[in-house]
């Protein structure tokens, strides 16, 4: 019972959201992700929501086309997740 | 109010009025404003959307707007940025930048566009005659326009 309680306590829970045609391609606009332990990185996480179906493989497929934002502040894929809630994938920005 | 994001356009005599009503500090009021062409890489265009991060939007707008303020000492900035379906000849966004004097309101101004351009969440999808829809680039020209500003103080 205390081994539960521990295993729930540190499972970590994300929300991502995905924008323009990463959004399209995934054919979502969020999903709550449970991280597993062997999830740190942003990067990882991608390669775990590549895994998600042919829609999130396509999406996934060229990281380096890809821009992240960890609660809504722009980092590198290779940021760790931390204790962020959010984690928001689109392409370069074309605003303005 | 510094920053918006919205569908309805936006009046530009209107928000110059309200930036510097009552501010004799102001001497000079620089703006821009960005437009929607009819055409693409040469074909013609239908409508053009725009989509963005909620919440991120608007935190990276006022950070890009506080950065601004201080570098050039700005007495006012403003940025209304539209989102949603758009037709060619329509409005994107306004950026007013205002301070004692020309020089400085008109780099404020240019400052903020390229950062807006390079930083701020925001994309366009663009809708040709036929339906057909493309998600538009980002343009390494805009990658180069926020180097200048890195390059001198």
């Amino acid at each position: 019972m205390t081994m539960a309680i521990a295993t729930q306590m540190t499972e970590r829970i994300v929300t991502v959201r995905y924008f323009a045609w990463v959004r399209e391609r995934t054919g979502r606009s969020d999903d709550v992700i449970s991280l597993p332990a062997h999830v740190v990185t942003i990067a990882e996480l991608m390669s775990l929501l590549a895994a998600r179906g042919e829609g999130y493989a396509e999406a996934f497929k060229h990281p380096p086309s890809i821009r992240v934002a960890r609660d809504r502040v722009h980092v590198q894929q290779s940021a760790e997740i931390g204790t962020a809630r959010e984690i928001g994938f689109f392409p370069p920005v074309t605003g303005g | 109010m510094t920053i918006t994001v919205q569908h309805d356009d936006f009046e530009i005599a209107v928000e110059i009025d309200r930036l510097t009503a009552g501010r004799c500090d102001i001497g000079a009021v620089a703006s821009f404003v960005g437009k929607v062409r009819d055409t693409s890489a040469g074909s013609p265009l239908a409508a053009m959307t725009l989509e963005h991060y909620p919440g991120m939007t608007e935190d990276e707008l006022q950070s890009i707007a506080d950065i601004a303020t201080e570098r050039f000492q700005l007495s006012a900035v403003r940025i209304v940025h539209r989102v949603g379906q758009l037709k060619p000849g329509d409005n994107i966004v306004l950026v007013i930048a205002c301070s004692p004097h020309r020089q400085h309101a008109f780099d404020g101004c240019a400052f903020l566009m390229d950062y807006l351009k390079t930083r701020a969440p925001f994309w366009k999808k663009e809708t040709a005659l036929d339906g057909s829809g493309t998600w538009v680039d980002a343009r390494d020209a805009d990658h180069a326009a926020i180097e200048r500003w890195t390059k001198t103080n």
